[in-house]
Protein backbone atom coordinates (compact mmCIF):
# COMPACT_ATOMS: atom_id res chain seq x y z
CA UNK A 1 0.00 0.00 0.00
CA UNK A 2 2.89 2.44 0.74
CA UNK A 3 4.84 1.69 -2.36
CA UNK A 4 1.44 2.34 -4.21
CA UNK A 5 0.99 5.55 -2.21
CA UNK A 6 4.82 6.60 -3.50
CA UNK A 7 4.38 5.87 -6.66
CA UNK A 8 1.17 7.37 -6.89
CA UNK A 9 3.05 10.80 -5.36
CA UNK A 10 5.78 10.17 -7.87
CA UNK A 11 7.94 9.50 -5.23
CA UNK A 12 10.74 6.50 -5.68
CA UNK A 13 9.20 3.37 -3.09
CA UNK A 14 12.60 2.22 -3.01
CA UNK A 15 13.36 5.58 -0.44
CA UNK A 16 11.27 3.71 1.88
CA UNK A 17 12.81 2.35 5.31
CA UNK A 18 11.95 -0.45 7.46
CA UNK A 19 12.63 -0.97 11.36
CA UNK A 20 11.62 -3.67 13.00
CA UNK A 21 10.22 -2.79 16.76
CA UNK A 22 10.65 -6.37 18.42
CA UNK A 23 11.09 -4.94 22.36
CA UNK A 24 9.15 -2.82 24.63
CA UNK A 25 11.96 -1.27 25.46
CA UNK A 26 12.44 -0.22 22.07
CA UNK A 27 8.63 0.45 21.27
CA UNK A 28 9.01 3.02 24.60
CA UNK A 29 12.23 4.23 23.01
CA UNK A 30 10.49 5.21 19.16
CA UNK A 31 6.99 6.12 20.60
CA UNK A 32 6.00 3.15 19.04
CA UNK A 33 2.19 2.96 19.94
CA UNK A 34 1.63 -0.30 17.48
CA UNK A 35 2.26 -2.05 14.40
CA UNK A 36 2.38 -0.56 11.31
CA UNK A 37 3.26 2.70 12.24
CA UNK A 38 4.06 5.04 8.94
CA UNK A 39 6.31 7.89 9.32
CA UNK A 40 6.96 10.47 6.33
CA UNK A 41 10.02 12.16 7.23
CA UNK A 42 9.62 11.72 10.64
CA UNK A 43 5.61 12.66 11.02
CA UNK A 44 3.08 9.71 11.55
CA UNK A 45 0.34 9.50 8.52
CA UNK A 46 -2.42 9.75 11.26
CA UNK A 47 -0.89 10.78 14.53
CA UNK A 48 -2.24 9.02 17.29
CA UNK A 49 -4.22 10.60 20.47
CA UNK A 50 -2.30 12.38 23.04
CA UNK A 51 -1.37 9.54 25.98
CA UNK A 52 -1.55 6.52 23.89
CA UNK A 53 0.39 3.97 25.16
CA UNK A 54 3.65 2.74 23.00
CA UNK A 55 3.93 -0.98 23.18
CA UNK A 56 3.95 -3.82 20.74
CA UNK A 57 0.02 -3.76 20.03
CA UNK A 58 -1.24 -4.06 16.73
CA UNK A 59 -2.18 -0.86 15.45
CA UNK A 60 -6.04 0.36 14.65
CA UNK A 61 -6.28 2.89 11.77
CA UNK A 62 -9.79 4.67 11.42
CA UNK A 63 -10.96 4.95 7.99
CA UNK A 64 -12.09 8.31 6.16
CA UNK A 65 -15.54 6.09 6.47
CA UNK A 66 -15.63 5.38 10.36
CA UNK A 67 -14.61 1.83 9.57
CA UNK A 68 -11.30 0.53 11.81
CA UNK A 69 -8.86 -1.31 9.81
CA UNK A 70 -5.34 -2.79 10.60
CA UNK A 71 -4.02 -0.04 7.69
CA UNK A 72 -3.99 3.36 7.41
CA UNK A 73 -6.87 5.13 4.67
CA UNK A 74 -5.32 4.85 1.23
CA UNK A 75 -5.97 8.66 1.34
CA UNK A 76 -4.75 9.86 4.57
CA UNK A 77 -1.13 8.28 3.20
CA UNK A 78 -1.49 9.61 0.09
CA UNK A 79 -2.35 13.17 1.53
CA UNK A 80 0.95 12.69 3.98
CA UNK A 81 3.27 11.82 1.16
CA UNK A 82 1.63 14.84 -0.62
CA UNK A 83 2.44 17.12 1.83
CA UNK A 84 5.77 15.91 2.31
CA UNK A 85 6.43 16.01 -1.42
CA UNK A 86 6.01 19.96 -1.03
CA UNK A 87 7.59 21.02 2.07
CA UNK B 1 -1.78 -30.85 19.43
CA UNK B 2 -4.45 -28.79 18.35
CA UNK B 3 -8.03 -30.51 17.57
CA UNK B 4 -8.59 -32.04 14.46
CA UNK B 5 -11.08 -31.54 12.20
CA UNK B 6 -13.62 -34.40 12.97
CA UNK B 7 -12.29 -34.56 16.54
CA UNK B 8 -14.24 -33.35 19.31
CA UNK B 9 -13.57 -29.96 20.46
CA UNK B 10 -12.00 -29.65 24.40
CA UNK B 11 -14.30 -28.46 26.96
CA UNK B 12 -13.87 -25.67 28.86
CA UNK B 13 -15.49 -23.79 31.25
CA UNK B 14 -14.72 -19.93 31.60
CA UNK B 15 -15.77 -16.58 32.84
CA UNK B 16 -17.67 -14.23 31.24
CA UNK B 17 -18.18 -10.88 30.85
CA UNK B 18 -22.36 -11.11 31.94
CA UNK B 19 -20.88 -12.35 35.49
CA UNK B 20 -22.06 -15.74 34.76
CA UNK B 21 -19.14 -19.18 34.33
CA UNK B 22 -20.04 -20.66 30.24
CA UNK B 23 -19.02 -24.36 29.63
CA UNK B 24 -18.75 -25.48 26.19
CA UNK B 25 -20.92 -28.68 26.99
CA UNK B 26 -23.43 -26.99 29.11
CA UNK B 27 -26.40 -27.11 26.74
CA UNK B 28 -27.70 -29.20 23.21
CA UNK B 29 -27.65 -26.91 20.58
CA UNK B 30 -27.00 -28.18 16.78
CA UNK B 31 -23.90 -26.20 15.94
CA UNK B 32 -21.36 -24.14 18.18
CA UNK B 33 -19.24 -21.39 17.34
CA UNK B 34 -16.66 -20.80 19.11
CA UNK B 35 -14.30 -17.43 18.17
CA UNK B 36 -11.06 -16.22 19.51
CA UNK B 37 -11.33 -12.08 19.63
CA UNK B 38 -10.15 -9.32 21.97
CA UNK B 39 -10.32 -5.76 22.30
CA UNK B 40 -7.23 -4.13 20.61
CA UNK B 41 -6.95 -5.83 17.40
CA UNK B 42 -8.16 -4.29 14.38
CA UNK B 43 -8.63 -7.30 12.46
CA UNK B 44 -11.32 -8.68 15.06
CA UNK B 45 -12.50 -4.81 15.06
CA UNK B 46 -12.98 -5.12 11.49
CA UNK B 47 -15.09 -8.34 11.71
CA UNK B 48 -16.44 -7.87 15.13
CA UNK B 49 -20.25 -6.40 13.61
CA UNK B 50 -20.26 -9.13 10.88
CA UNK B 51 -20.07 -12.33 13.79
CA UNK B 52 -22.39 -10.45 15.75
CA UNK B 53 -24.73 -10.76 12.95
CA UNK B 54 -23.94 -14.18 12.58
CA UNK B 55 -25.34 -15.07 16.08
CA UNK B 56 -28.07 -13.09 15.56
CA UNK B 57 -28.67 -14.85 12.18
CA UNK B 58 -29.06 -18.20 13.69
CA UNK B 59 -30.25 -17.71 16.62
CA UNK B 60 -33.51 -18.90 16.07
CA UNK B 61 -31.93 -22.10 14.52
CA UNK B 62 -30.73 -23.06 17.93
CA UNK B 63 -26.65 -22.07 16.76
CA UNK B 64 -24.74 -20.97 20.23
CA UNK B 65 -22.04 -18.63 19.73
CA UNK B 66 -19.06 -18.00 22.48
CA UNK B 67 -16.76 -15.58 22.15
CA UNK B 68 -13.45 -16.36 23.36
CA UNK B 69 -9.95 -13.63 24.75
CA UNK B 70 -6.97 -14.98 25.69
CA UNK B 71 -5.06 -12.69 25.14
CA UNK B 72 -2.60 -11.63 27.81
CA UNK B 73 -3.81 -8.53 29.89
CA UNK B 74 -0.37 -7.73 31.57
CA UNK B 75 1.43 -6.28 27.94
CA UNK B 76 -2.18 -5.23 26.47
CA UNK B 77 -3.97 -3.99 29.06
CA UNK B 78 -7.33 -3.07 26.60
CA UNK B 79 -7.67 -7.02 26.13
CA UNK B 80 -7.93 -6.95 30.30
CA UNK B 81 -11.52 -8.62 31.84
CA UNK B 82 -12.46 -5.35 33.00
CA UNK B 83 -11.67 -3.26 29.66
CA UNK B 84 -13.96 -6.37 28.33
CA UNK B 85 -16.86 -6.10 30.36
CA UNK B 86 -16.77 -2.18 29.55
CA UNK B 87 -16.85 -2.85 26.10
CA UNK B 88 -19.83 -4.79 25.88
CA UNK B 89 -21.58 -2.56 28.44
CA UNK B 90 -20.42 0.90 25.65
CA UNK B 91 -21.82 -1.36 22.72
CA UNK B 92 -25.28 -2.16 24.45
CA UNK B 93 -24.75 -6.01 24.99
CA UNK B 94 -23.47 -8.65 22.43
CA UNK B 95 -25.90 -11.31 21.38
CA UNK B 96 -23.72 -14.06 22.80
CA UNK B 97 -21.22 -14.35 25.67
CA UNK B 98 -17.95 -12.80 25.95
CA UNK B 99 -15.65 -15.39 27.78
CA UNK B 100 -12.10 -15.05 29.45
CA UNK B 101 -9.62 -17.67 29.23
CA UNK B 102 -7.28 -15.86 31.29
CA UNK B 103 -4.61 -18.90 31.64
CA UNK B 104 -4.92 -19.21 28.13
CA UNK B 105 -5.12 -22.88 27.92
CA UNK B 106 -8.04 -23.09 26.08
CA UNK B 107 -6.56 -21.11 23.24
CA UNK B 108 -3.70 -23.81 23.63
CA UNK B 109 -6.06 -26.64 24.13
CA UNK B 110 -8.24 -25.71 20.35
CA UNK B 111 -4.87 -24.90 18.58
CA UNK B 112 -6.29 -20.89 18.39
CA UNK B 113 -4.04 -18.77 16.75
CA UNK B 114 -5.12 -15.49 16.01
CA UNK B 115 -7.86 -13.10 16.34
CA UNK B 116 -10.62 -14.03 14.74
CA UNK B 117 -10.39 -17.48 14.47
CA UNK B 118 -13.51 -19.29 14.19
CA UNK B 119 -13.87 -22.90 15.20
CA UNK B 120 -18.05 -24.54 14.03
CA UNK B 121 -19.10 -27.52 16.07
CA UNK B 122 -21.64 -29.56 15.25
CA UNK B 123 -24.44 -31.31 17.68
CA UNK B 124 -22.10 -33.66 18.81
CA UNK B 125 -19.56 -30.83 19.09
CA UNK B 126 -17.15 -32.29 16.88
CA UNK B 127 -15.10 -29.40 14.86
CA UNK B 128 -16.56 -28.66 11.62
CA UNK B 129 -14.71 -25.54 10.19
CA UNK B 130 -11.93 -23.98 11.45
CA UNK B 131 -10.40 -20.48 10.14
CA UNK B 132 -11.67 -17.28 9.51
CA UNK B 133 -14.87 -15.90 9.13
CA UNK B 134 -14.44 -14.58 5.07
CA UNK B 135 -11.80 -13.77 2.76
CA UNK B 136 -11.81 -9.95 3.63
CA UNK B 137 -11.78 -7.60 6.88
CA UNK B 138 -11.75 -4.86 4.66
CA UNK B 139 -15.04 -5.85 3.09
CA UNK B 140 -18.20 -5.82 5.25
CA UNK B 141 -20.09 -7.47 2.37
CA UNK B 142 -18.70 -10.97 2.72
CA UNK B 143 -21.03 -10.99 5.84
CA UNK B 144 -19.07 -14.02 7.15
CA UNK B 145 -19.62 -15.86 4.21
CA UNK B 146 -17.16 -18.89 4.89
CA UNK B 147 -18.69 -18.64 8.39
CA UNK B 148 -22.45 -18.94 7.26
CA UNK B 149 -21.59 -21.24 4.78
CA UNK B 150 -20.35 -23.79 7.50
CA UNK B 151 -22.64 -23.45 9.59
CA UNK B 152 -25.72 -23.69 6.62
CA UNK B 153 -23.58 -27.20 6.06
CA UNK B 154 -23.40 -28.24 9.75
CA UNK B 155 -26.86 -27.60 9.92
CA UNK B 156 -27.75 -29.43 6.85
CA UNK B 157 -25.50 -32.59 7.89
CA UNK B 158 -23.00 -31.94 5.46
CA UNK B 159 -19.36 -31.58 5.50
CA UNK B 160 -18.19 -28.05 5.06
CA UNK B 161 -16.03 -27.07 2.47
CA UNK B 162 -13.76 -26.51 2.99
CA UNK B 163 -13.41 -27.76 5.79
CA UNK B 164 -10.37 -25.01 7.23
CA UNK B 165 -9.12 -21.80 5.73
CA UNK B 166 -6.11 -19.42 6.41
CA UNK B 167 -7.31 -17.00 9.89
CA UNK B 168 -5.83 -13.62 9.18
CA UNK B 169 -5.71 -11.13 12.08
CA UNK B 170 -3.34 -10.76 14.99
CA UNK B 171 -1.42 -12.99 16.73
CA UNK B 172 -2.88 -14.30 20.11
CA UNK B 173 -0.70 -12.33 22.74
CA UNK B 174 0.82 -15.24 24.85
CA UNK B 175 2.02 -14.86 27.94
CA UNK B 176 5.67 -14.07 28.14
CA UNK B 177 7.69 -17.73 29.09
CA UNK B 178 9.93 -15.64 30.11
CA UNK B 179 10.62 -12.72 32.87
CA UNK B 180 9.71 -9.93 31.29
CA UNK B 181 12.86 -6.96 30.30
CA UNK B 182 13.10 -4.67 32.93
CA UNK B 183 11.07 -1.73 32.63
Amino acid sequence: MLREAMAYRGLDPDLIEVSEVDTEAAARRHEFVGSPTIRVNGVDVQPPVEGEPTGLACRVYRRRDGRTSPLPDPEDLREALGVAAHR
Amino acid sequence: MPTAIGERAPDFELPATDGERHALSAEGAPATVVYWTCNHCPYALAWHERLLDVARDYSDRGVRVLAISSNDPERYPADSFEAMVERVLQEGGWPHPYLYDETQQVAREWGAERTPHVFVLDSGLQLRYRGAPDADYDDPSQDAAWLRAALDAVLAGREPDPSETQAEGCTIKWKPSRPVEPA
